[in-house]
């Protein structure tokens, strides 16, 4: 039943639709821009905000470049690097050995401290005690020496390269307690801590701030010097990571970091530099 | 000869829709077979031990916590959504209905994480300081989750409950029923299978949620046993280690997929069966 009209209608509704899916789809295409001289860093969350801030400050000097950084874990910047997606990779753990092969440079040292939270009367630790604490084996506050409350034991996920770093230092052959809530950045463990006086985790050295303590360990007091001369017990690397030889963009902002303003301005910032 | 055409080409489309979702599971299910074959099944499913990186994948305590969440999710929207829609339908004045309706589809508008986010701001420290606990708990991922099924199980109650033929208020009303007489006894069974599907969508959407319950639920590998016990949901579990997960551990991931896939399936067929034995 259909005339001649109604037939012309339905071709031109079809020839139009088409025109339009091609011309979405070619410029679509005209919008990417050229990837070659921007830099992709990601990874250890522990890293990103001194790659945040070491960016800011090169790009100051240097408007033309671009650089876009990033977290994900430490495990998830090494796997990106070895699959080429990112072109610096972070890592705030060493490689493990199946992990080697990739291209690692050093660019400064950190610690990680116990935090609780500004109401929390307890200074200091041993670090038998924060294992059993971490494994499960000591529950509640007044175990040692505070209130009747449930310690609630905060962790990192399983790619944390902090994780990882803490759990070689302080529960090697242990496991960690089922009970322990997971959170996946640095600065979310930081967050909780701080609102909760019956919380417990990890993070950074260089990532405490005011709104949480830092405890001693074995007695001794997490500090840049401590820290530097191994005094105090849990040190890692941070690495940068990188699948093949440094050149253009990527070179030149790592030699930045390892140069002495670089080195100066982690060092700003709570790292310990690699010298 | 053009309806034949058309006709063909709508029927296309159509299976290629079902095409995709069979592809989707093709997929997920090849990629995640080496873990079940290695681990075995059994294990797989009724293991509570997660320790990818020593080799362990057992995910009891993952698919007791999306159930537990989805569940709890339920409780909270379906009471207040179905009350909501039963007020918006009969008993709520037209400049009410005129005001609330859009803002709960507003509701709906909201991306998750935000939803997240006011949950860790607002909803945890009320938790944690009257109830105890943590604050993130069961409980924080119910009521949130409950809050952002609302929207679905109210918009189709209400088509539901406007699609019963007048006819049967009418007669209700006629026969000396009560407003709530007619509404409870007449209008809600004849509503029931629309009912029914509006807490069917709800509950897919409340197990596929991810960004707001890894914020609020406290991800911990701990089987919950109360409702203020911190929970890991299979999606969750999925999003946490997806960035980093590689080999068997990446294969594991998959296979948690296709878990939630079969506990979905499982979820709607039972839903199904229970509008087919009106």
């Amino acid at each position: 039943m259909s005339n001649s009209s109604f037939q012309s209608l339905d071709a031109s509704r079809i020839g139009s639709f088409v025109i339009g899916f091609v011309i979405g789809i070619l410029s679509f295409f005209s919008c990417s821009r050229n990837q070659k001289d921007s830099v992709i860093i990601a990874g250890s969350t522990s890293i990103q905000p001194f790659a945040e801030r070491l960016v800011e400050v090169y790009t100051q000097k240097h408007k033309n470049a671009k650089f876009n950084v990033q977290g994900g874990g430490s495990s998830a910047g090494i796997k990106t690097v070895q699959t080429g997606v990112c072109n610096i990779g972070m890592s705030s753990r060493e490689l493990k050995p199946e992990e080697k092969g990739l291209i690692e440079t050093v660019i400064a040292y950190d610690g990680i401290v116990i935090i609780v939270n500004q109401k929390n009367p307890l200074t200091d630790l041993s670090l038998n005690t924060v294992a059993d604490i971490f494994a499960g084996k000591i529950k509640y506050w007044n175990e040692i020496g505070g209130t009747k409350h449930r310690i609630n034991v905060i962790i990192r996920e399983d790619g944390s390269g902090t994780r990882q770093s803490f759990e070689e230092k302080v529960l090697p052959d242990k496991a960690v307690t089922v009970d322990a809530l997971v959170q996946d950045s640095n600065g979310a463990v930081r967050e909780i801590v701080a609102n909760d006086p019956n919380a417990l985790g990890y993070i950074s050295y260089g990532l405490v701030d005011n709104r949480v303590k830092a405890l001693d360990l074995d007695s001794v007091v997490p500090t840049v010097e401590s820290i530097k001369q191994r005094k105090y017990p849990i040190v890692r690397p941070f690495l940068f990571l990188t699948n093949c030889p440094h050149q253009g963009l990527v070179k030149n902002f790592i030699d930045f970091v390892l140069s002495a303003d670089g080195q100066k301005l982690l060092q700003e910032e709570g790292l310990i530099p690699i010298n | 000869m053009k309806e034949r055409l058309i006709e063909k080409v709508l029927l296309l489309i159509a299976c290629s829709a079902i095409a995709i979702i069979l592809l989707i599971f093709l997929f997920i299910f090849i990629e995640g077979l080496p873990v079940f074959v290695k681990t075995g099944v059994f294990k797989f499913i009724f293991s509570s031990n997660w320790a990818p990186t020593k080799g362990h994948f057992g995910i009891l305590p993952m698919i007791i916590g999306s159930i537990f969440v989805t569940l709890g999710a339920l409780v909270f929207g379906v009471s207040f959504g179905l009350a909501c829609a039963i007020l918006l339908a009969e008993f709520a004045p037209k400049g009410t209905v005129r005001i609330l309706k859009p803002l709960i589809e507003l509701l709906a508008g909201i991306p998750s994480v935000v939803y997240g986010f006011i949950g860790v701001v607002v909803l945890i420290p009320i938790i944690r300081n009257t109830l105890g606990g943590p604050g993130f708990s069961v409980l924080a991922a119910s009521i949130i989750l409950g809050v952002m099924i609302l929207p679905t199980i109210i918009a189709v109650s209400l088509d539901a409950l406007h699609a019963v033929p007048l006819v049967y208020k009418e007669g209700s009303l006629a026969l000396g029923a009560t407003q709530w007489q007619t509404t409870y006894y007449a209008l809600i069974p004849a509503a029931k299978s629309g009912i029914i599907a509006g807490i069917i969508l709800g509950m897919g959407r409340a197990i596929g949620e991810t960004m707001a319950v890894i914020m609020i639920a406290g991800n911990s590998l701990k089987i919950p046993i109360s409702l203020l016990d911190p929970v890991r949901t299979l999606t969750s579990n999925i999003a946490l280690e997806m960035g980093y997960a590689s080999g068997m551990h990446q294969q594991a991931l998959f296979a948690t997929g296709v878990v939630l896939f079969i506990i979905i399936i499982i979820l709607n067929t039972i839903a199904l069966l229970t509008i087919g034995r009106k």
